[in-house]
């Protein structure tokens, strides 16, 4: 599996330098960025999934293993975004959300097939069909991140996915999504406020401060 | 790869094509009216600069009269409008009454207004069901009454016409402004502070709406000052308003007279811009009157007596509008209703089994434009809310003036100039004409309907979907469009609306080919029948009715099993 690499990475807005970055996320780490609200984040994250708003600048490349991904676009990335919502789709049942991400190998049936080991892996098989609106929080939060696994990233971004979630689930969570993410061997990102987000992390934390 | 690029050809091109569509009829229509006011017109011998059509025109007699008439009634009903919405919104918007009116805005709005002036029309009239309601038992009447109602000198029953159509409009148009100036914010210190509702309203919120409603309200001067179907209906006719004098101009049989008519055209423009130029004046006037007042600390200022005109002054209005729409119902199954009847009895089908064979053909013309021009609208208006959302750079004030530029200039002005540009350039009029024409009015009130939405579609739907590796189009179809279904389907059913109410453009550039049940309902209004005009009238509401209906169940059908795009939900 690859790992990440932040080669220098700089990120202005305006005459205002907001952040810079250089660092490699091996596969299977989870390296946790902390900061003050404002310090640019998500901001980070949005560089490197390839939203960046036309409002901020920035430098430096983005590399998983030799092939540089800064210059393509967001959907050739094979970065997986986590929200601190689970924004499943609306429109589609818990299936057709998990089949919306999925590479389109295979045939249907073998499709299918997937999908329903990937929910019984969980413990869901029985929500196929079911309207995302009526599962808890718990169940939305695994079944967003099922999507992006489905989806055969190879690097995953965590926008403070736990933050909306309750305290006594909170935990849980944490530990099953950095389990996958290690059974995976993906290089992860997350950008967190929480301290124990970042304990339960246990990988590298890096802090940054309001830079002038 | 290629798709890719096609998405962002087409989303690069449509805002354009947008533009185009919205300015390019109504530049080239003035220009086109323009010149055969000086004279030159070579399809109709018309090759020299001349100031006869000009000198024609002052000659006719009364045109002052029309002139003024068409002033008066355009700024006053607009004045009338402004502060009805005002005070309500002031008195009630912290009420459910508030909740209540905003329910029924959407169908009032969607009511063509041909359809509201003959409802009023019937309803006012010497015979109409208000004389009959209080006849003989408080007027002693047991003929109808001999006055000029609607059709009065002063235009009253005009202003009334127009009043009833506009603070639907500008009440819809508040909703979306309401929330960007952050209005119940500011109510809400103003209020802790004292103030009571409507003074914190007029002190705290007004400075911030009026700006946002300025180019509504001049879309209102602009209409109410150049209309022509309901100043038909039920404007004076010795003399009538300019805007109808010109149309009648236009098709008078000799072909001289369009000089003169291309003259009139440019004097209602003229005219128009006078009267958003008187407009502009008072709205400085007043900002600058009541900068002082705005400050004196005065927590009240008589709010109980304005709350309760208010309250009365929309019940009327909303009230005059139902019983108009009613009226127009009972008519429709009269059979014999002789003066001082309240009601018609025994109902009758026969009216309607008598006209139906004559109502096929305009209906499927109706149908046809309508949809039409309401596909052609909706594409653009997708196209061009995705290339900004893509820019992620809001509209530029130009672009949101030439949104406006269908609305401000008069219709009479341009249309007329393209029926005379259609006859020097040779395109020959009907449907394909017509549906441009329907377009152009259409356009911007589907934008207007369905901006707000998209631009409050979260951004992280498409972020995460593209991250699970989707491509634009896959985007586009696959989450945005059925997100956005319900907006969308609500901005369609608002454009068949508009499209549906269109006289002028159908009459001008169909050149008498397109009929529809408005064209129908509207001729047929100056004739004596009433009980056919009813039934016109009454399919001019009929249609869009179902549009909106079809807006609500498509939606609710379609999402029956997710909850969380249930309409009405949030």
């Amino acid at each position: 599996m690859a790992s990440l690499r932040l080669d220098d990475i700089v990120i202005h807005q305006g005459q205002h330098r907001l952040l810079s970055l250089d660092t490699t996320v091996a596969p299977g780490e989870v390296l946790t960025v902390m900061g003050p609200s404002g310090v640019g984040k998500s901001t980070l994250l949005a560089f490197i999934a390839g939203f960046l708003s036309p409002t901020f600048q920035a430098q430096g490349r983005v590399l998983l293993d030799e092939t540089r991904i800064d210059t393509l676009p967001a959907e050739q990335r094979h970065v997986g975004l986590l929200f601190q919502d689970p924004l499943l789709f609306p429109h589609l049942d818990v299936a057709g959300n998990l089949a919306f991400g999925m590479v389109r190998e295979g045939t249907r049936r073998q499709r299918r097939e997937r999908i329903h080991e990937a929910l019984a892996s969980v413990g869901l098989e029985a929500f196929a069909g079911r309207d995302p609106a009526t599962l808890s929080g718990g169940q939305k939060a695994r079944v967003a991140l099922l999507r992006v696994l489905l989806s055969q990233p190879r690097a995953i971004l965590l926008d403070e996915p736990f933050s909306k979630l309750d305290a006594e689930r909170r935990g849980e969570i944490r530990h099953w999504v950095f389990e996958r993410v290690r059974e995976h061997r993906l290089p992860t990102l997350m950008v967190t406020h929480d301290e124990a987000d970042a304990q339960a992390a246990g990988g590298r934390i890096i802090t940054l401060d309001a830079e002038q | 790869m290629s798709t890719a690029v096609a998405y962002r050809l087409v989303v690069g091109v449509l805002p354009w094509l947008t533009i185009a569509l919205l300015s390019v009829p109504v530049v080239a229509g003035v220009l086109g009216a323009l010149a055969p006011a000086f004279g030159w017109l070579p399809v109709l011998g018309g090759e020299r600069l001349t100031l006869v059509p000009w000198r024609q025109l002052f000659a006719v007699p009364g045109l002052v009269d029309m002139a003024r008439l068409s002033l008066v009634t355009g700024l006053a009903s607009a004045a009338l409008s402004l502060g009805l919405v005002v005070l309500f919104l002031g008195s009630f918007l912290h009420t459910p009454l508030y909740r209540r009116v905003q329910r029924w805005l959407s169908p009032l709005l969607a009511v063509p207004h041909a359809a509201a002036a003959i409802g009023l029309a019937f309803l006012l009239a010497p015979s109409g069901w208000v004389a009959r309601g209080l006849s003989p038992w408080v007027t002693g009447w047991q003929y109808p009454p001999d006055f000029a109602f609607p059709g009065d000198a002063w235009g009253l029953s005009l202003i009334l016409g127009l009043v009833i159509k506009e603070v639907p409009f500008l009440l819809l148009m508040s909703l979306a402004a309401l929330v960007q100036c952050q209005a119940r914010e500011r109510l809400t210190v103003a209020r802790t502070l004292g103030y009571r509702p409507l003074t914190a309203f007029l002190k705290g919120v007004m400075p911030g709406l009026y700006p946002l409603l300025r180019l509504p309200l001049y879309a209102v001067v602009a209409f109410a000052t150049s209309t022509v179907d309901v100043a038909m209906i039920l404007g004076p006719t010795t003399p009538p308003p300019l805007a109808v004098s010109v149309v009648g101009w236009l098709n008078d049989p000799a072909l001289s007279m369009r000089f003169m008519a291309s003259a009139g055209a440019m004097l209602q423009l003229l005219l128009t811009l006078t009267a958003l130029l008187i407009w502009w004046t008072l709205e400085r006037l007043v900002a600058r009157v009541s900068r002082g007042w705005c400050r004196d600390g005065r927590r009240q200022c008589g709010d109980r007596w304005l709350a309760g005109i208010a309250w009365l002054a929309m019940r009327t209005v909303l009230g005059l509008m139902m019983a108009a729409l009613a009226g127009l119902a009972l008519w429709s199954v009269a059979g014999y209703w002789p003066f001082p009847a309240f009601l018609p009895w025994p109902p009758t089908a026969h009216n309607w089994l008598n006209a139906a064979d004559d109502l096929v053909a305009p209906v499927w013309q109706t149908l046809g434009v309508a949809l039409a021009a309401t596909l052609v609208s909706v594409v653009l208006v997708l196209g061009a809310l995705e290339a900004e959302t893509q820019r992620r750079r809001p509209m530029r004030p130009w672009a949101q003036l030439i949104l406006y530029l269908p609305l401000l200039v008069p219709s009479v002005a341009f249309l007329f100039g393209l029926v005379m540009m259609q006859a020097q350039v040779g395109v020959r009029p009907g449907l394909g004409a017509v549906i441009i024409g329907h377009a152009v009015f259409v356009l911007p009130y589907v934008f207007l309907s369905l901006a707000e939405s998209h631009r409050r579609l979260d951004p992280r739907w498409s972020q995460q979907a593209r991250s699970l590796g989707a491509g634009p189009w896959r985007v586009f179809w696959h989450v945005r469009l059925p997100l956005l279904l319900t907006p969308v389907l609500t901005a369609a059913a608002v454009g068949f609306a508009v499209s549906v109410g269109q006289y002028l453009p159908t009459i001008l550039l169909g050149a008498g080919r397109v009929v529809t049940v408005t064209t129908e309902a509207v001729s047929l209004a100056s004739g004596g029948d009433r009980r056919l005009t009813a039934i016109y009238a009454l399919l001019q509401l009929l249609l869009p009715a179902i549009g909106f209906m079809l807006a609500m169940l498509v939606p609710r059908y379609v999402f029956r099993r997710r909850r969380d795009l249930l309409p009405g939900t949030d």
